[in-house]
C-alpha cells in the first residue's frame, strides 16, 4: 500500500508539473474499472425506466428497453445497480469542495478510452448483468472536449454495435449547447446536476460553476425535448430525443439549506422544466474532502424524508406549499415520521376520511394508504360497501389507518383528537442508524 | 390429493401435460364447466413434475366427458389472472382457478370485487409470479463458452421459484436474439441457435460453465460502486433474497463488503478530519517549536527538519512561499536556495526593505522524491496544504500584516482556501476574512524553470507585480 500511494502521489506530482503524460495507462483495466466506478457511486440515479420501447428481435444490434426498468443487483447500501455507472475520467479542472474529484483533491486519477467503455458495456450487457450505460465524466481540457468524448461513447455504442439498450449521459452544463443537443440524439436520458439547492451553497462550494448557465442548458433540454414528441406526432420518423427525458441530482447537507427550500427548489424544476427526476443524494463524507464541508455521516433519512416528499408532489396530488406546511419551524421535515403523517396530523379537522365515499383525492392523503391501494379501493368500493375485514386485503397496515377512516363497520370516535395521536401512529424508533 | 380411490365414477381426474399449459386446462376448464361439474369432483394433475396423481391413474378423465350443456364465459379480467396463476408452483392453481370460473359464471362482476377472499388469494399468487419473472430477467446471469465453430454461447443456470421459463424466453429473445444462447433450470431448458427457439428436459446446475472472465470485471464493479458510508442491509436482502445469491457471481462479495464498511467509512471520515487542538499558539517561538513536533501530513512524518518563518515579530507584509527546498531545509531557513536569491533580486530593484518583510512558507517541511543522490521537489497535495493552514493563520495571527503576498498557487490555497488561478488572479487585490488583503503572484522557483525569451518576459511581469504591491504600502 505505501509503495502504491507514493506511485499514485509521483504520477500526481507528474501530472502537476506539466509532465504528465498518460501516466495511469499502466494501470491494469480492472484497477482503472475500480477507480471509475468508485468515483461514480455519488450519483444516486440508475434508474432504467420510462423510455421508449425497443428490441433487437431481428438478430441485428443488441438489447431491449421496455417501459418498466431493471435492477440487476443490489449493493449493501441498499442501492439498485441497473446501469454500468461510470466515469470516462476523473481528472477534472473544476475544483467543487463537495466532489472527490476535484482537482484539488488527493484521490487516485484514471480514464478510460471511448472503446474501452464501449466494449465493458456490451460484455457486461451481454451477460445480463445490466441494463445499460450511465456515463458521466470529470472534465479534462475543456467542457466541450469532454462532451465530445461522452457523445463518441454513445455514438459507437448504438451505431456501430446497434446498441438497444439504455443510455443515460451526464452532460456538463458549460459545454457547447449544439453538443449537449446531440447527446440527447443518442441518450435515452440526459441529465445535468443543479448540485446544490441554493445560489449561495452553490457560490460557496461550487466556484466554478454558474446556476444560472446549469438552468439554462436545463431549459434547452427541456425545450428539444418537448420539440421532438412534437415532431413525432406529425412525422413518424422524427428523431427521438432523450425519450426517457431528463433528470437533475441535488447533494442534501452539504450547505445550509434547509428541507423548505429544497421542497421549493424541486418544485421549481419539476413545474418549469418539466424535469422527469430530481435525486437526493445525502452528502457522504468522501475521501480527502474539502476542509470547508462537514464531515460526518451522511443525513440518510432526511434524503429518505425528501424522496417521500418528491412522492407526495409527483404521485399524491399534493402542491410544494402543501408538503411544505408538514415542516417545523426551522424549514425541517420532521424525521421520526414521514411527511404524510405530519401533514395529516397538523390538519385533523380533514379526517376521519369516509373510505366507501371520499374522492380518491382525500384517499391519497391518508397516511398509510399509497396509490396502488387506493386504485383497489376505488375499484372495489363499486360492487359492495368496505369493511375493515376487506380493507385488511388490500392494504398492508390496517392498524395505523384507524384513527384517519370511516368504514362501514369502523368509525374512530375521538381518536383523531387525542393528543397521542403521533405518538400512536409513529412506528418504533429504529435503533441508531443514522448518526 | 383426492381419497377418493381412482376410477370412481362421478370423479374427473384430469391432466394438463405441462405445468405452465394454460390452453389445456382452459380447454378443459371450459368442457367441466359447461355441464357444471362441481370442483370437488375434479382432480388435476400437471405431468412431467411428480405432480400427476399418486393413486397412479392413467391419467386422462375416467369419468365419461360431459356433454356441453352451457355456454362458459370469462372476462378478460379473469384470463389474465389465470394465464398468471398457472404458472404458479402451487399445485392447487387448477383447481382455485376452476373455481372461480364456476362462480364468474354466476356473478359476472366477480373479477372487480378485488376485496373478494378466493379472487384475492389467486390475485397474491399472480404476485408471486410477477415478480418471479421480473427476478429472472434481473438474476439470470449467462457466462460465455465457445462452441465447436468458434462462435460464442451464452449460457446461464437459473433456478425459478415458479414455472415461468417458457413464458420468460420471448424477454431474452427480445433482447438478445443475436447472440446465441442458453437458460438451463432444474425444470427445463430452452436454447436459442440465432434462429429458432428449442426447448430441452430440466438441467442441473454441473451442466452450465463454471467461470467466465468478465466476472472478475463485474465483482470489481460490484465492490466499487457500493458506498460504504450508507449501509442498507435490509433494503438489499428485501429485493435481492438470499435465495438467489448462490447464482449470483457478485454475491459472494456481500458479506466482505458489509464486514469492510465500517472500516472503509472511517477510513474516509479519518482522511479528513482535523486533530489540532483549540488554543492557537501565542508566540512565534511557540511556532516554530511545535511545527518540528507536527506529524499530522505525510510531509510532517517524512523526517526532515521543519523550517519556520523569518523576519520581524510585526510586519506590514508577510511573503508566503510554498514550502522549503533543499536548501532551506538543510539550514532550516526560509528562501535561502536559488529561488529565495532570486526573489531577493527582485525585491531590492523594487525598493522593498528585506529586513522589514517576514517570509514564510504555506508548508513548514520539504517534500522531496529521492533521485540517487539528488533530493527532487515535490510539490504538496491540496490536502497538506489544508492541513498546514492551521500553523500559517496562527503565524498571521501574530504578525498582522496588512497584505499577503502569496508566491505561486500552493501559496494561494493556503491563503484562500481554494487553489486559485494564478494567470487569472495576479494583479489585483483580494480581500481576506480577517481585514488583510491578498496580493497574487507567481513563484521564483517558476521563473528559474524558464529560459530565453519567457524567462525575460515572465520575470518582468513578476518585477511588475511587486513594483505594483510597492506602491500599495
Amino acid at each position: 500500500m505505501p509503495r502504491q500511494r507514493e506511485k499514485v502521489q509521483r504520477s500526481v506530482a507528474h501530472y502537476r508539473n506539466g509532465t504528465y503524460k498518460e501516466h495511469m495507462s499502466n494501470l491494469s483495466l480492472s484497477e482503472r474499472l475500480e477507480i471509475l466506478a468508485d468515483a461514480a457511486k455519488y450519483d444516486a440515479s440508475c434508474a432504467s425506466s420510462g423510455t421508449a420501447k425497443r428490441h433487437s428481435r431481428d438478430g441485428k444490434g443488441l438489447g431491449s428497453t421496455q417501459g418498466m426498468g431493471i435492477c440487476h443487483a443490489y449493493a449493501p447500501d441498499g442501492r439498485c445497480i441497473s446501469l454500468l455507472k461510470i466515469l470516462l475520467t476523473n481528472h477534472c479542472i473544476f475544483d467543487c469542495h463537495y466532489c472527490v474529484n476535484r482537482k484539488s483533491s488527493n484521490v487516485r486519477r484514471a480514464r478510460f478510452t471511448s472503446k474501452e467503455v464501449v466494449d465493458l458495456t456490451l460484455n457486461f450487457y451481454r451477460r445480463n448483468y445490466i441494463e445499460g450505460l450511465f456515463l458521466s465524466s470529470g472534465i479534462v481540457k475543456s467542457s466541450s472536449h469532454t462532451m465530445e468524448q461522452m457523445i463518441e461513447v454513445a455514438r459507437s455504442l448504438r451505431e456501430d454495435h446497434g446498441f438497444r439498450g439504455y443510455i443515460h449521459l451526464k452532460t456538463i452544463p458549460e459545454a457547447d449547447p449544439e453538443l449537449v443537443e446531440r447527446a440527447g440524439l443518442w441518450a435515452d436520458r440526459v441529465s445535468i446536476n443543479v448540485e446544490l439547492p441554493t445560489e449561495t451553497g452553490l457560490a460557496k462550494l461550487a466556484p466554478d460553476k454558474d446556476g444560472k448557465q446549469i438552468e439554462g442548458v436545463i431549459a434547452r433540454i427541456g425545450d428539444a425535448i418537448a420539440e421532438s414528441r412534437d415532431a413525432r406526432k406529425r412525422f413518424r420518423h422524427a428523431p427521438r430525443f432523450a425519450p426517457a427525458g431528463q433528470s437533475t441530482q441535488m447533494i442534501v447537507g452539504a450547505d445550509e439549506a434547509n428541507d423548505s427550500q429544497i421542497i421549493e427548489r424541486a418544485s421549481h424544476l419539476y413545474n418549469r422544466f418539466q424535469l422527469r427526476r430530481v435525486y437526493y443524494s445525502a452528502f457522504s463524507p468522501i475521501p480527502d474532502a474539502s476542509a470547508v464541508l462537514p464531515l460526518k455521516r451522511p443525513p440518510l433519512i432526511r434524503e429518505h424524508r425528501l424522496y417521500q416528499s418528491d412522492w407526495l408532489v409527483r404521485f399524491y396530488g399534493f402542491t410544494a406549499n402543501e408538503v411544505q406546511q408538514a415542516t417545523d419551524a426551522d424549514g425541517m421535515l420532521p424525521l421520526d415520521i414521514d411527511p404524510k403523517l405530519a401533514w395529516a396530523l397538523g390538519y385533523r379537522e380533514r379526517f376521519p376520511v369516509d373510505i366507501n365515499r371520499a374522492p380518491r383525492e382525500m384517499l391519497l392523503r391518508v397516511p398509510g394508504l399509497g396509490t396502488r391501494a387506493v386504485a383497489a379501493i376505488m375499484q372495489a368500493r363499486r360492487c359492495h360497501r368496505l369493511r375493515l375485514d376487506d380493507l385488511s386485503r388490500l392494504t398492508r397496515f390496517i392498524s395505523s389507518l384507524r384513527p384517519f377512516i370511516i368504514t362501514a363497520d369502523w368509525r374512530p370516535t375521538l381518536l383523531i383528537d387525542r393528543l397521542d395521536l403521533r405518538a400512536r401512529t409513529t412506528p418504533p424508533r429504529q435503533m441508531e442508524l443514522f448518526g | 390429493m383426492s381419497v377418493a380411490p381412482a376410477g370412481a365414477g362421478d370423479l374427473h381426474h384430469l391432466t394438463i401435460d405441462r405445468p405452465d399449459d394454460f390452453d389445456g386446462w382452459r380447454e378443459q376448464a371450459r368442457t367441466m364447466a359447461a355441464a357444471y361439474i362441481p370442483p370437488e369432483c375434479i382432480v388435476w394433475s400437471a405431468d412431467g413434475r411428480g405432480e400427476r396423481d399418486l393413486f397412479g391413474g392413467p391419467g386422462r378423465d375416467l369419468a365419461p366427458i360431459p356433454s356441453s350443456q352451457r355456454s362458459v364465459r370469462a372476462n378478460k379480467a379473469f384470463l389474465r389472472l389465470a394465464r398468471s396463476v398457472m404458472l404458479h408452483k402451487e399445485p392447487a392453481r387448477f383447481a382455485l382457478l376452476y373455481k372461480l370460473l364456476l362462480r364468474l359464471q354466476d356473478d359476472p362482476h366477480l373479477m372487480e370485487k378485488v376485496a373478494d377472499r378466493e379472487a384475492h388469494r389467486l390475485t397474491v399468487m399472480a404476485g408471486h409470479v410477477r415478480r418471479d419473472i421480473h427476478k429472472m430477467r434481473a438474476f439470470v446471469r449467462f457466462r460465455a463458452i465457445k462452441e465447436s465453430d468458434g462462435t460464442e454461447r451464452y449460457v446461464a443456470w437459473f433456478e425459478p421459484d415458479h414455472h415461468i421459463l417458457r413464458a420468460n424466453a420471448d424477454f431474452f429473445l427480445n433482447r438478445f436474439a443475436s447472440q446465441r444462447w442458453s437458460i438451463l433450470t432444474p425444470g427445463s431448458c430452452v436454447h436459442w441457435d440465432g434462429k429458432v427457439l428449442t426447448e430441452t428436459s430440466g438441467a442441473n446446475r454441473n451442466d452450465a460453465p463454471a467461470e467466465d472472465a468478465t466476472e472478475d470485471l463485474w465483482r470489481r464493479y460490484y465492490g466499487s460502486i457500493f458506498n460504504p458510508a450508507r449501509l442498507k442491509v435490509a433494503m438489499m436482502v428485501k429485493e435481492m433474497p438470499r435465495r438467489y445469491w448462490k447464482n449470483l457471481p457478485e454475491a459472494r462479495m456481500i458479506p466482505e463488503l458489509i464486514a469492510g464498511a465500517q472500516a472503509r467509512e472511517a477510513d474516509m471520515v479519518a482522511q479528513g478530519v482535523d486533530t489540532f487542538p483549540e488554543a492557537l499558539p501565542a508566540r512565534l517561538e511557540e511556532i516554530a517549536q511545535d511545527i518540528s513536533l507536527c506529524r499530522r501530513c505525510p510531509i510532517g512524518c517524512n523526517g526532515t527538519r521543519s523550517v519556520p518563518g523569518e523576519g520581524p515579530e510585526r510586519a506590514r507584509l508577510l511573503i508566503v512561499g510554498e514550502q522549503p527546498g533543499d536548501q532551506e531545509e538543510r539550514e532550516g531557513r526560509p528562501f535561502v536556495g536559488p529561488a529565495g536569491q532570486l526573489l531577493d533580486e527582485h525585491l531590492n530593484r523594487a525598493g522593498f526593505d528585506r529586513s522589514l518583510i517576514r517570509v514564510t512558507n504555506a508548508v513548514k517541511h520539504f517534500k522531496f522524491e529521492q533521485r540517487g543522490k539528488r533530493r527532487i521537489h515535490q510539490n504538496p497535495t491540496a490536502g497538506e496544504i489544508d492541513h498546514c493552514r492551521w500553523w500559517l493563520d496562527a503565524e498571521r495571527r501574530l504578525v498582522k500584516p496588512d497584505i499577503i503576498l502569496a508566491l505561486g498557487a500552493s501559496a494561494g490555497r493556503a491563503l484562500l482556501g481554494r487553489t486559485p488561478s494564478v494567470a487569472k488572479e495576479r494583479g489585483r487585490l483580494h480581500p481576506l476574512p480577517d481585514g488583510s488583503s491578498l496580493w497574487l503572484t507567481v513563484h521564483p522557483s517558476f521563473l528559474l524553470r524558464l529560459d530565453g525569451e519567457a524567462q525575460m518576459r515572465e520575470r518582468n511581469q513578476f518585477q511588475h507585480d511587486l513594483m505594483q504591491l510597492r506602491a500599495m504600502l
